[in-house]
């Protein structure tokens, strides 16, 4: 079984309540939208206090690159353009709106049959993927749209599907594969004929053999598209490593995939893909896993982007009384959110709910140099080395010894028996570095 | 009610990841004291009470020691917990000679702690192995005394014979209760024009006899067997890897081989090499000391190498009979340089 060999840990996978079906969670209140819900140049508001909106009508517009769109999730009134807590609970631009009728944008279709056939032409599909608002669901959030316009120093050989779900907890990627097969799959033919490529690999952990048999299955009416059963290891969804253990290419540090002639597309995204470019829905909505140790019934949810992460924890029991931690996203590289006043965007993948015993870190203890953060890192660097740096403030060790590399996996702080805070020291040096790369790389006046 | 309640409790924020591994320091460390639980057996088997009397000794010496330096010199929390210092106070026990006295041990632990942990920052920061330190200290200090070694007498009370030893300290009576390792007796065999072969006839040992150490020597080190069997231990728990011991076996299987086949008679057989001495102590337990040893893959087996060809020089060329302690030390001094030298392979380049 394949996999990428240099590094990597094993934490437990805990996918809980994997096979419970996935719900449309009900939520009638007010939605807050953030502006901003890729990577990239900011949007702007379109609209004002008072408008009157349609579903899936356009609420923000961009012209800058890389940049995204979001949309209405449901038709009502805009109770306010102002500004809301994002994960971090730092005041960003948002749209409130109060849901109210049911009045959609007439180009939407939500029949729910199959629709295979691909009329658009691969330029079409790239303009109608910008313009339907779909970002990387992975979790980073990059538009897709800027992903298939590939630069003129790369060529697309691979479209590349991550439906490998590392994290351990997160269940989202493997239900919507087992509900979703067919829409997914055409998704991923969308893609190819918009990259104009004729091999794509799914990469799916062996953790998952239903959703690996069923893709393979329905797969093989399809030409060029494999399945590929990977062995399982964290981080094999990072975009490198993925590359890595389905190519056996490596991408050149400071290098994007599309320098090998790969492309990595999440399987949320492609699904969003299928309904954007068949059904011209816009992303509105998403599937997210709430679970944890100590929720009563882990499960999915068909959520609308805008609906506050209460009511998910909501409708999932509520919030169970040691509730220590709430994770926006896995517990290897997830956000831990403030409070749950916060409303649901395009990359949340899950929320997971860790009890107080499992919320604090340990105190951290001498470094005893075993070197288990150098057999753990995937990109081949020396933490315990750059957490000592980055502590000497020498950023020029930092730089020389590739800080910047870091893919923020996390293996070198989860493997560490000391405890040591390695991440945070690498995230600090990492960014410091960048901008003193950045700085030097303006021309002074 | 509850809900409400709930919804006001604090939720903590940090950064990822927010999820652990199994593995601790305080794990690492018992665990090489349960793997050095197999050799610290055959040793009171053979030893007897003396043995006993060593291994808690020095234990407790560098448990104090280390206690004592934390709590009224550095003023900082203590730390003695985490198993590092017993592990030292068993090492050196391993590598002393069952019967020496006492206060010897303490010394010998006050320099493997003072001397080469804590001076240098305590756990973590010191460069050579505290517990060869502490050896060497001794074998510095009183040659005489470190290598008298008692005879292994299965379950015998060696209390007593160490109280003649003792007493009967330069006359020719000592030699029926204590005796050279088969190390030095070849050496010793050589400076008086004895070939190879003719030492090895004398000393008398069979094989199994070596590998469950029926001849005398330091405290831990002559059952190869129950060595072994903790090395084993230590790799399935991955506390050390295979590179260190591998590197450092091989190393010195094929350098004694080759100056064996180049003069039989001169320098000892590759196999009686690997069976005599402390050289599977120091390559399972010593040289894998995970904070003296490099980083990388390919820098410990450089390391391993240096460490089996410097000891077969030292056994073959140097003053003293053994050279496991001085290689390995030699080696950490190397340490920073290798890791320098050897850097893990990254990925994309």
């Amino acid at each position: 079984m394949k996999t990428f060999h240099k590094g990597g840990v094993h934490p437990n996978d805990n996918k809980l309540n994997a096979d419970a079906p996935a719900q449309v969670l009900t939520y009638n209140g007010p939605f807050c939208i953030m502006v901003s819900q890729h990577l990239g140049a900011p949007s702007r508001p379109i609209v004002q206090k008072g408008d009157q909106v349609k579903r899936g009508q356009p609420l923000t517009e961009n012209t800058a690159f890389p940049g995204s769109v979001v949309h209405a999730p449901v038709s009502g009134t805009v109770q306010n353009v102002t500004e809301a807590p994002d994960t971090g609970n730092f005041a960003r631009p948002a749209i409130f709106i109060q849901p109210e009728g049911d009045e959609k944008e007439d180009f939407i279709s939500d029949d729910p049959t199959l629709e295979r056939e691909i009329s658009l032409s691969p330029q079409e599909i790239i303009e109608r993927i910008k313009d339907m608002g779909i970002v990387g669901l992975g979790g980073a959030c990059f538009p897709t749209h800027v992903k298939l316009s590939v630069p003129k120093d790369g060529k697309a050989e691979y479209l590349l599907i991550n439906g490998v779900e590392c994290e351990p907890y997160l269940i989202d990627d493997y239900r919507l594969m087992l509900d979703k097969p067919d829409e997914i799959l055409v998704g991923i033919r969308i893609l190819m004929k918009a990259l104009s490529v004729d091999k794509a690999i799914v990469g799916i952990e062996a953790n998952k053999p239903k959703a690996i048999a069923l893709l393979r299955q329905k797969a093989a009416d399809c030409d060029g598209i494999t399945v590929e059963a990977l062995r399982m290891k964290y981080p094999q969804g990072a975009e490198k490593q993925l590359v890595k253990a389905l190519t056996g290419r490596e991408v050149p540090s400071g290098k994007l995939p599309i320098h090998t002639g790969c492309v990595i597309q999440n399987v949320g995204t492609c699904f969003a893909v299928y309904e954007a470019v068949q059904k011209h829905k816009p992303l509105t909505e998403r599937l997210v896993t709430v679970t944890g140790p100590c929720v009563e019934s882990p499960r999915n949810f068909w959520v609308k982007i805008g609906t506050p992460v209460s009511a998910l924890v909501e409708a999932c029991g509520g919030r169970p009384e040691n509730t220590g931690k709430v994770i926006a996203g896995g517990p290897m590289m997830g956000k831990a959110l403030p409070h749950l006043d916060l409303p649901v965007t395009k990359g949340l993948s899950a929320l997971l709910l860790l009890p107080e015993e499992q919320a604090h870190r340990r105190t951290a203890e001498h470094c005893i140099r075993c070197g288990k953060c150098v057999e753990a890192c995937p990109m081949g660097l020396e933490p315990y080395l750059l957490h000592a740096a980055v502590r000497n403030k020498r950023m020029d060790l930092c730089e020389r010894h590739h800080i910047t590399d870091c893919i923020e996996c996390g293996c070198c702080q989860y493997t560490c028996p000391s405890f040591r805070p390695l991440l945070d020291t690498l995230r600090l040096g990492k960014s410091k570095v960048n901008q003193i790369i950045r700085n030097r790389n303006t021309p002074t006046r | 009610m509850s809900a409400e309640k709930s919804a006001f409790q604090k939720l903590t924020v940090s950064g990822s990841p927010h999820i652990h591994g199994p593995e601790s320091v305080s794990k690492i460390m018992w665990g090489v004291v349960i793997a050095l639980l197999p050799a610290l057996t055959v040793s009171i088997y053979y030893f007897g009470r003396p043995a006993v009397r060593t291994i808690i000794v020095s234990t407790a010496a560098c448990v104090a020691c280390e206690w004592l330096i934390q709590r009224f010199m550095l003023k900082k929390p203590v730390t003695v917990q985490d198993g590092s210092a017993v592990i030292t106070g068993l090492l050196l026990a391993f590598n002393l000679p069952a019967t020496l006295p006492w206060w010897m041990t303490v010394l010998g632990a006050m320099a493997a702690i003072g001397l080469a942990k804590m001076a240098y920052g305590g756990l973590g920061n010191n460069p050579f192995n505290p517990a060869l330190v502490g050896r060497v200290f001794l074998l510095i200090s009183f040659p005489v005394a470190m290598t008298t070694w008692p005879r292994p007498q299965p379950m015998a009370d060696l209390e007593r014979q160490a109280v003649e030893i003792s007493a009967a300290a330069g006359s020719t009576a000592t030699d029926a209760l204590t005796g050279p390792t088969p190390l030095g007796l070849i050496k010793e065999g050589l400076q008086q024009g004895m070939t190879i072969d003719e030492s090895i006839k004398h000393l008398g040992l069979t094989p199994w006899e070596m590998l469950t150490g029926q001849h005398a020597g330091s405290l831990g080190e002559v059952s190869v067997l129950a060595i072994l069997l903790g090395g084993l231990f230590l790799l399935w728990r991955r506390i050390i890897t295979w590179h260190i011991p591998a590197a450092f076996l091989g190393s010195a299987f094929v350098f004694a081989a080759i100056l064996h086949a180049a003069d039989p008679q001169a320098f000892l057989p590759p196999g009686f090499s690997l069976l005599s001495g402390g050289i599977m102590l120091g390559a399972f337990f010593m040289a894998t000391d995970m904070v003296t040893s490099p980083m990388t893959p390919w820098g410990k087996i450089i390391f391993g190498l240096g460490c089996g060809v410097l000891t077969i020089l030292i056994r073959n060329f140097g003053a003293y009979p053994e050279g496991v302690s001085f290689a390995i030390l030699i080696m950490n001094a190397f340490v920073p340089l290798i890791n320098r030298g050897f850097k893990p392979k990254r990925y994309g380049c």
